[in-house]
């Protein structure tokens, strides 16, 4: 079978190839379909191909210890699976399984890197590639930890505003705050700036007022 | 008596990270050794305890109800 030429042109990889370049290029991708549920590429494990996706979509995903499935990404036709392993050698950040019938155009990592190689676009269509990957996963690290975050700093906040009852208040600083709701350092810190522009809090230097207890119970409820 | 943020002596390698980080100025070293100067324009904005590699510098929070 062939590989299409139409839908390499659409991969980022290829973005400003002339078409004999992207004939030359070509040569070396080969044809490789999964029915639905397959599995492509399993995390941890080392990547002997990079592919493009030619039809159906692919969901790339991590598993908990406890089995929870994470999604990372669906890549649609023309974009390209497991370039971070092909890349770097190292085992696959994440799996891929097939979400319907796929057709992938794969390409052995050691002919990748000699394309990479060969074509300095490629490479320089490499860098951008793997920044929009950086800026999704950012996107989603926030919205993972942050939108449920928040409801356990308020929890917090509630738990430990007006001191222990002896008379003494509790201080807690940010890394505190992160290590009892389970995340990072960061997000406590936008949490507290978030709840802060909501209104349930005000902070003024080394003291964080509850303005609005309500409030943040219900951010407590809700963000569960 | 402004409250400033706390710094742990024990820990602290007098690295000096923490002193362009602040936009204040309140944080020096004298005589090698990092020393906070009271200033209520410090804004508690935790930037020294986030740079800091050995977390010797903290800025507690105090949590309190808008009515107390
Ligand atoms: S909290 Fe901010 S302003 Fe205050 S000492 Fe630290 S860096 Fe400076
Ligand atoms: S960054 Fe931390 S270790 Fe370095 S001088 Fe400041 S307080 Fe000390």
């Amino acid at each position: 079978m062939a590989v299409d030429l139409q839908i390499l042109k659409r991969v980022a990889y290829f973005a400003g190839f002339t078409p004999d370049e992207l004939g030359e290029a070509a040569r070396p991708f080969f044809e490789q379909s999964f029915k639905r549920g397959e599995i492509i590429a399993l995390e941890d494990e080392l990547a002997d191909n990079l592919y493009i996706v030619a039809s159906g979509v692919v969901k790339l995903f991590k598993t908990s210890a406890d089995g929870k499935e994470q999604i990372m990404y669906l890549a649609h036709v023309g974009e390209s699976i497991s370039d971070v392993p092909v890349i770097d050698g190292l085992p696959n950040p994440a799996s891929a399984q097939a979400m319907i019938p796929v057709d992938l155009y794969g390409i052995n990592n050691v002919d990748m890197l000699a394309l990479l190689d060969k074509y300095p676009k490629a490479k320089q269509n490499a860098l951008k590639i793997l920044a929009d990957r950086v800026r999704h996963l950012s996107a989603l690290v926030e919205d993972l930890s942050f939108k449920h975050v928040i409801g356990r700093v308020a929890a917090i906040l509630l738990k430990y505003a007006g001191g222990d009852g002896a008379g003494s208040k509790a201080r807690l600083t940010q890394q505190d705050m992160a290590a009892m709701a389970g995340t990072a350092r960061e997000v406590v810190g936008r949490s507290l700036k978030m709840l802060e522009a909501d209104g349930a809090i005000s902070m003024n230097r080394h003291r964080i007022v509850i303005s609005n207890k309500k409030a943040l119970e219900n951010m407590i409820e809700t963000a569960v | 008596m402004a409250e400033m943020p706390y710094i742990d002596l024990d820990k602290c390698d007098s690295c000096a990270l923490c002193i362009p980080v602040c936009r204040c100025g309140a944080l020096v070293l004298v005589n090698n050794v990092i020393t906070l100067i009271e200033t209520e324009k410090c804004g508690w904005c935790c930037e020294c305890e986030e740079i800091c590699p050995l977390s010797a510098i903290t800025c507690a929070f105090e949590i309190v109800f808008a009515d107390e």
